[in-house]
């Protein structure tokens, strides 16, 4: 009377021997799937791969800023506003008739080919390092200590890049990668001064004029 | 004749590889998944070839187009510790609570008399606010806001620094990163770069993202 049938009700009839009900092993899974999948979704689309990269820089502290250049090795760039460059090799003549100022971009045939131009002293010297390095005789460290050492030259072309108040800081950073793409080692970023406003300002006029 | 029988075919498959698969990667993604706190401010980061990684433990000084100067660092213990040395600094109160939220707070840019504020709002009033700051102030003579964080932030970082490497605890020593947007003018970076120096710092990275390398 107070037995409780579980087994259900399909085999009561013939069979009289009981027999224990097969528990399936299996346990239903879907609900953990769907939350594995969901959490999934959520961390993969969360998730940002590519992490930043810096440029390092350490500016030299005003005090012992005395680095003589040799006039001859220097390149100087003047970044203007609206992705302009004045450029001139040694040092700047106030001569307003000289020629020694030029103007140039940031694309390829511009800055590039000047920097690359002017660097080609390391250019050359770095040219069987690059061989041997992608060749893979040199290992990377070795190679870039001898990077370091060629670029480092006592001959090697010195750039400095000076800005004005009206540079952008993205010419700024163009122009330090073009340092790092031209295997330039030695370059300095410092202000514009006067002269080289004035320089500017004339180079402009004279071209206006034409 | 007797009756072949066909094999019944399970309605149902195997999902177990599926599913060791799915909680791999989930289990990669929480491993590798590094949360941010929301940035106020949109800055668009120029592009270089450069290949060196942002270093951990970083300092970072954001610039967006318009100039204005946010400023953001690593180390939950660190930070609660600065804030105090500000907020002392400027006579002004502040509680452990408002500590303990400021220690897992992203970056910010408001003045030293708004932050108080700015902490107990919620996301989107801090929004709100940072739309309407003009940044940490860094350009007046007396009050050199931007120099306090910073100065407190590179002493407060190394002696932290130094009391973790002394207990053998894992730890990176501290760097000064410059996240700014291309648009804003260089003369601002300069600024915040003196401004820096002037607090001991020496090494600057300024971040940015990669593009390949031209082919010579």
């Amino acid at each position: 009377m107070a037995e409780v049938n579980t087994g259900g009700g399909g085999g009561g009839g013939k069979h009289q021997k009981k027999r224990a009900k097969k528990l399936s092993t299996r346990i239903d899974m879907t609900p953990m799937v769907d939350l594995g999948f969901l959490l999934l979704t959520f961390f993969m689309l969360t998730t940002t791969f590519s992490q930043p990269k810096v440029i390092q820089l350490t500016p030299p502290v005003k005090s012992d800023d005395k680095t003589k250049i040799q006039d001859t090795l220097s390149l100087t760039l003047v970044l203007g506003k609206s992705d302009t460059v004045y450029y001139f090799k040694g040092r700047l003549s106030l001569n307003p008739d000289s020629n020694n100022v030029m103007q140039t971009n940031f694309s390829n045939d511009g800055l590039r080919k000047l920097v690359l131009n002017s660097n080609q002293f390391v250019m050359n010297s770095i040219k069987p390092l690059q061989d041997q390095h992608n060749a893979n005789k040199v290992t990377d460290t070795a190679y870039a200590r001898l990077l370091d050492k060629a670029e480092g030259n006592k001959y090697a072309r010195f750039v400095i890049i000076k800005t004005d108040t009206n540079t952008k800081y993205i010419n700024v950073i163009m122009a330090l990668d073009e340092m790092n793409i031209c295997n330039v080692g030695k370059y300095a970023l410092i202000d514009a001064n006067d002269d080289d406003m004035k320089m500017i300002a004339d180079y402009k006029q004279k071209h206006k004029a034409k | 004749m007797p009756k072949i029988k066909l094999p019944r075919n399970s309605p149902s498959i195997d999902m177990t590889p599926m599913v060791d698969l799915a909680f791999l990667l989930v289990t990669f993604f929480m491993l590798t998944t590094k949360f941010r706190p929301e940035e106020p401010v949109k800055v668009v980061i120029p592009f270089s070839v450069t290949t060196t990684k942002i270093p951990d433990n970083v300092m970072t000084i954001s610039i967006d187009s318009a100039g204005r100067v946010f400023f953001d660092m690593d180390g939950k213990d660190v930070r609660p510790q600065v804030l105090q040395a500000v907020m002392q600094k400027y006579k002004l109160p502040i509680t452990t609570l408002d500590m303990s939220r400021f220690a897992v707070m992203g970056t910010f840019g408001v003045p030293v008399s708004q932050v108080k504020a700015y902490i107990e709002a919620d996301d989107a009033q801090r929004k709100v606010m940072s739309n309407g700051a003009s940044g940490i102030p860094m350009d007046t003579l007396k009050n050199d806001e931007l120099l306090d964080w910073v100065t407190s932030g590179v002493e407060y970082g190394l002696a932290d620094y130094n009391t973790k490497l002394a207990n053998k605890q894992n730890t990176k020593a501290p760097s000064y990163a410059i996240k700014a947007d291309g648009r804003a003018r260089y003369k601002i970076i300069k600024q915040v770069i003196d401004i820096c120096q002037k607090a001991g710092i020496q090494h600057f990275n300024l971040i940015t993202s990669l593009k390949s390398m031209p082919k010579s």
